[in-house]
């Protein structure tokens, strides 16, 4: 996790969210990024994402893997715990700490290939689990840190800077996710911010496992003709799904009902996320619908934007294991240990 | 020699009839007659219909090693007939089953034939094919009960214990107890020369296996996270700890758990999972053997350099690959000592029976957050799986975790600045705070290159001076971790330097050796890296035997390595056959070499 330290600077008409603190309060490190990388656009989006909820950072847990994307939980929010792990292994680190105390709020950083590649069977663990968590997936179709090599999600045909042509199937991960009954499933673009915001919002509210996957280009090596996941690619080929607007629980706005179709979801901690079908009948809660529509976008070659679809009934980790409310981690040692005379008790039973 | 009370009896069955229960319901009733009693499962790799035995050895002055010989055999699995009837001792007892013909080649002069028509008896006694196998291993119970003067009474009192609601189930089994007890004492004498006479040697003793106590262990210590993977023979270790948990940890009020059981994808996760809790301050742990401690080879260099706790359970059988899964071994050492790539080194601490399984457990819980590094506890099958003879477990009220170095909120208050990796008072620990934590408590929890000061560096002079602190953390480590321990006998000059479950079978031999007049002292290594006292009690002695099971003598290499101690002047005696030694195979090499030696 490369970052330079950099003093935060104050500007004096940074505007205060509801708990006192300013954007520059949300960022982190100076990124060693490439300019132009996908990935700082996404740590953008994340920064403006976490001061508008209000996230106070320390009730916050940055977790990743390894890979340019990984890098990039040090480039925000720097009064957070973060925790990057091994390669493709952030998921476990995630349940684990998530099993240990789930009254955090756990970002994961992920790329392409540190969740497709050598993470998938991690990544789909977490998601049959449903640990609450906002999973992003910086995804570029390569390998940025070890220098351009296609990575499972490298689309059929594409080629690579060399002109390598890619000749196996890619893995869509938000087919995948809704093929495994993933609770919270949605697409957006490094280069769209208005878009990403909110999405980024709504998945942080949601309760359960939240993956987005973020197109996000490699300007060094897969930001040419020929890539799928290059910027003039992808704003050619976008196809919104659902617009969306996010409503904190504390500072609900009046919207503009003018839309057609609009579907409002109420998440967990009581705020709504308001989607616009753009698509005539798109019901965002219903996963049938929407893998047919990204299905049907990926065989046109578009790329199906927004958020595809929500369960907000789904039972999380700690629904599933019954846990107690106070977090694991937190539990007194005398809560924990049955003592002396239950021992005593218990060796009757080993004569 | 009177042989009541010393003598040992083996069955051979197919494994998935419930010969099981069998033997186990007989050691417990020679357990609860007062008289010392171990026993062995050798058991297959399959659920069922390959051959399995079992070996109980009963011993009035206590030794719980392996059976130096077998006095009688209960022979039911055609397929080894032949291999049990050979290992009798001579002069001992073969029990087969007589409604079919025994091949004459196989009678020995030697050995008396004891037939029983088990199968004849069951299938008029008893309906069904599931119940008349059941029920012949029982019958055969009944026998040894008759021949070896085993107390009916306690046997019919433990069946009662076992089946108390379920009436039919009780009925066929006093009946099949009693047409083998029947059987016997109308064709046989009865009891045979060597048999069971009540004692009093086992009034504060329990019968237990070694993953029970290492659950128990886990649950005193306040552990909270499992995660793990099956497998053989460490899953019962977890499983336990599930049952005890649903027990002891289930909160009255709310009817919620106190614990969250994960059962990983594989042992990467396993092992991520247990980084992910403890780095959130839980106690969370995990158990394996050696193909799981080899997925989790990276994390575990992770949590070294990072600097995070963790246990780590390795109940070892028989590698490399898969190896012989229910067979035994210590031939893990060096994957453990130095798991994962670079230079890194691991705890670990050698519980030699299933009491120190659970001691050393509750210790192994303070020693990984005290360090704030993985700490491996590794037993064997044979402590693991095999119910061993111990003192009943105990438990001070008074007890109180040590959690380590974590600044709360408060502390985080006094200090101007919070910086993970500074070494303030030279022990080489440093101070962590816990995710969640207010005010200037956040740092970066990261694999790569970072400084003192918690932030990423390629720098050449920190990244030294980082590793050269850790290594001073395990200085501090050596000196803390539990002692070796070490028993000594007036002049000896011959040392055995050993780990974990030989132990048994190490004291006899060491019994054995004194009767002839050769004094050797013992120091069980219960902790690695070596505390000072090792190299000591290798100076102190012409002659070292190293004994351990493993074939390449991996214990004497990292005392080699560890101490420098010259590795030729440490003799291996080592066994890698996959069953637990005997006092008289250590007897015999030992006193072969020392001969050699002397000539
Ligand atoms: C076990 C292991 N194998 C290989 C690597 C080398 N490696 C580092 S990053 C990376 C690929 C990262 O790709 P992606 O997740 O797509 O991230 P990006 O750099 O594209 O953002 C690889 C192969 C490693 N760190 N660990
Ligand atoms: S190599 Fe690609 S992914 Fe990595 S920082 Fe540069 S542009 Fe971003
Ligand atoms: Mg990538």
């Amino acid at each position: 996790m490369t970052s330079i330290n950099k003093p935060p600077v104050r500007h004096p008409s940074d505007r205060r969210n509801a708990i006192g603190l300013t954007k520059a309060d949300y960022e982190g490190g100076m990124s060693t990024l490439c300019a132009g990388c996908g990935h700082d656009s996404v740590t953008a989006a994340l920064v403006q994402a976490f001061w508008e909820l209000d996230l106070p950072p320390h009730r916050a847990a940055k977790m990743s893997g390894i890979g340019c994307s990984s890098k990039t939980t040090g480039y925000f929010m720097r009064q957070s715990h973060g925790f990057n792990a091994v390669h493709g292994r952030m998921p476990s680190v995630t349940t684990g700490a998530n099993a240990a105390n789930g009254e955090l709020t756990y970002i994961g950083i992920s790329g392409d290939g540190d969740s497709l590649n050598i993470g998938l069977g991690q990544m789909v663990h977490a998601i049959r689990r449903n640990v609450n968590m906002l999973y992003v997936i910086e995804n570029n179709g390569v390998y940025g840190l070890t220098k351009g090599q296609f990575s499972a999600a490298a689309d059929l045909g594409s080629t690579s800077r060399k002109g390598e042509v890619n000749e196996q199937a890619p893995i869509d991960p938000v087919l995948l996710a809704l093929t495994l009954g993933a609770t919270f499933v949605a697409r957006s673009f490094s280069g769209d911010k208005a878009q990403l915001v909110p999405i980024l919002k709504a998945g942080l509210s949601h309760r359960g496992f939240a993956l987005i996957d973020v197109i996000s280009p490699c300007v060094s090596f897969n930001d040419h003709e020929g890539s799928t996941k290059s910027y003039a690619y992808v704003r050619g080929h976008e196809v919104e799904t659902v617009a969306t607007d996010f409503v904190p629980l504390r500072r609900e706005i009046t919207m503009p009902e003018s839309h057609e179709a609009v579907t409002t979801v109420q998440m967990h901690d009581g705020s709504r996320v308001r989607l616009h079908a753009t698509a005539p009948g798109y019901d965002p809660t219903d996963r049938e619908t929407a893998y047919r529509h990204a299905r049907a976008c990926l065989d046109r070659g578009e790329v199906a934007t927004g958020i595809l679809f929500i369960d907000k009934a789904g039972r999380d980790l700690h629904d599933m294991n019954r846990t107690v409310d106070t977090p694991l981690a937190h539990l007194p040692f005398d809560a924990l240990c049955p003592g002396k005379a239950a021992l005593d008790a218990l060796m009757a039973r080993y004569r | 020699m009177s042989r009541v009370n010393d003598f040992a009896f083996k069955s051979g069955t197919v494994n998935g009839t419930g010969s099981a229960s069998a033997n186990s319901l007989l050691m417990q009733a020679i357990f609860r007659m007062g008289i010392p009693v171990t026993g062995k499962n050798i058991f297959p790799s399959n659920i069922q219909g390959l051959p399995t035995w079992y070996e109980v050895r009963v011993s009035r002055d206590g030794y719980t090693g392996r059976p130096p010989a077998i006095d009688l055999v209960v022979a039911l699995n055609p397929s080894t007939y032949a291999q049990d009837i050979k290992s009798v001792c001579s002069g001992g007892y073969v029990v087969f089953d007589s409604s079919w013909p025994l091949d004459p080649s196989l009678l020995r002069d030697d050995v008396t034939m004891l037939g029983i028509p088990l199968g004849d008896l069951c299938r008029e006694a008893f309906a069904g094919d599931r119940d008349r196998t059941l029920l012949r291993n029982i019958a055969y119970a009944g026998a040894l009960t008759a021949l070896l003067q085993i107390d009916l009474t306690v046997v019919e009192q433990m069946l009662t214990e076992k089946y108390g609601r379920k009436k039919a189930l009780l009925e066929s089994n006093y009946r099949a107890i009693r047409l083998g007890y029947d059987y016997a004492r109308a064709h046989f004498t009865c009891p045979l020369p060597f048999h069971c006479e009540p004692m009093d040697r086992t009034g504060g003793a329990i019968l237990m296996d070694g993953n029970t106590a290492c659950a128990l262990g886990a649950l005193y210590a306040g552990a909270t996270v499992g995660a793990w993977y099956p497998i053989t023979p460490s899953t019962s270790l977890m499983e336990t700890f599930k049952a005890f948990c649903q027990e002891y940890r289930v909160d009255p009020e709310s009817g919620r758990n106190r614990y969250c059981i994960l059962q990983a994808e594989d042992e990467l996760a396993s092992a991520g999972m247990v980084l992910g809790a403890s780095w959130m301050g839980a106690r969370a742990f995990t158990c394996t053997s050696g193909p799981g401690v080899s997925l989790m080879q990276e994390f575990l260099g992770y949590a070294y350099y990072a600097e995070l706790p963790g246990v780590f359970f390795n109940v070892q059988r028989t590698g490399p690959a898969t190896g012989l899964p229910t067979r035994t071994q210590q031939a893990d050492l060096l994957s453990m000592a130095y798991a994962s790539h670079g230079d890194t080194k691991h705890i670990i601490l050698f519980p030699a029976d299933p009491a120190e399984c659970f001691t050393l457990t509750v210790a192994a819980f303070d020693i990984t957050e005290r360090f704030q590094t993985p700490v491996f506890v590794a037993t064997d099958i044979d402590i693991g799986m095999n119910d061993w003879m111990i003192p009943r477990l105990q438990w001070d009220d008074a007890f109180v975790p040590d959690r380590g170095k974590v600044l709360d909120e408060a502390a985080l208050a006094q200090v101007k600045k919070f910086f993970r990796y500074v070494d303030t008072d030279g022990d080489g620990v440093t101070a962590r705070t816990l995710p969640g934590v207010g005010g200037k408590g956040a740092y970066f929890t990261r694999g790569s290159g970072h400084d003192q000061w918690g932030n990423y560096t390629e720098d050449s002079a920190a990244y030294q001076d980082l590793m050269d602190r850790i290594k001073r953390k395990f200085e501090t480590a050596e000196r803390a971790l539990p002692a070796p321990v070490v028993h000594r006998r007036d002049g000896a000059t011959i040392g055995i330097v050993m780990i974990g479950s030989p132990d048994a079978p190490v004291r006899e031999a060491v019994d054995r050796l004194a009767a002839q007049g050769v004094a050797v002292d013992v120091m069980r290594i219960r902790s690695f890296p070596f505390a000072p006292a090792v190299r000591e009690f290798l100076d102190q002695h012409r002659t070292v035997f190293v004994i351990e099971q493993n074939r390449d003598a991996q214990l004497r290499a990292l005392l080699t390595v560890e101490t420098g101690f010259p590795r030729d002047a440490m003799i291996p005696l080592i066994d890698y056959a996959g069953q637990p030694l005997t006092a008289g195979a250590i007897v015999t090499a030992m006193s072969a070499h020392l001969q050699e030696a002397s000539v």
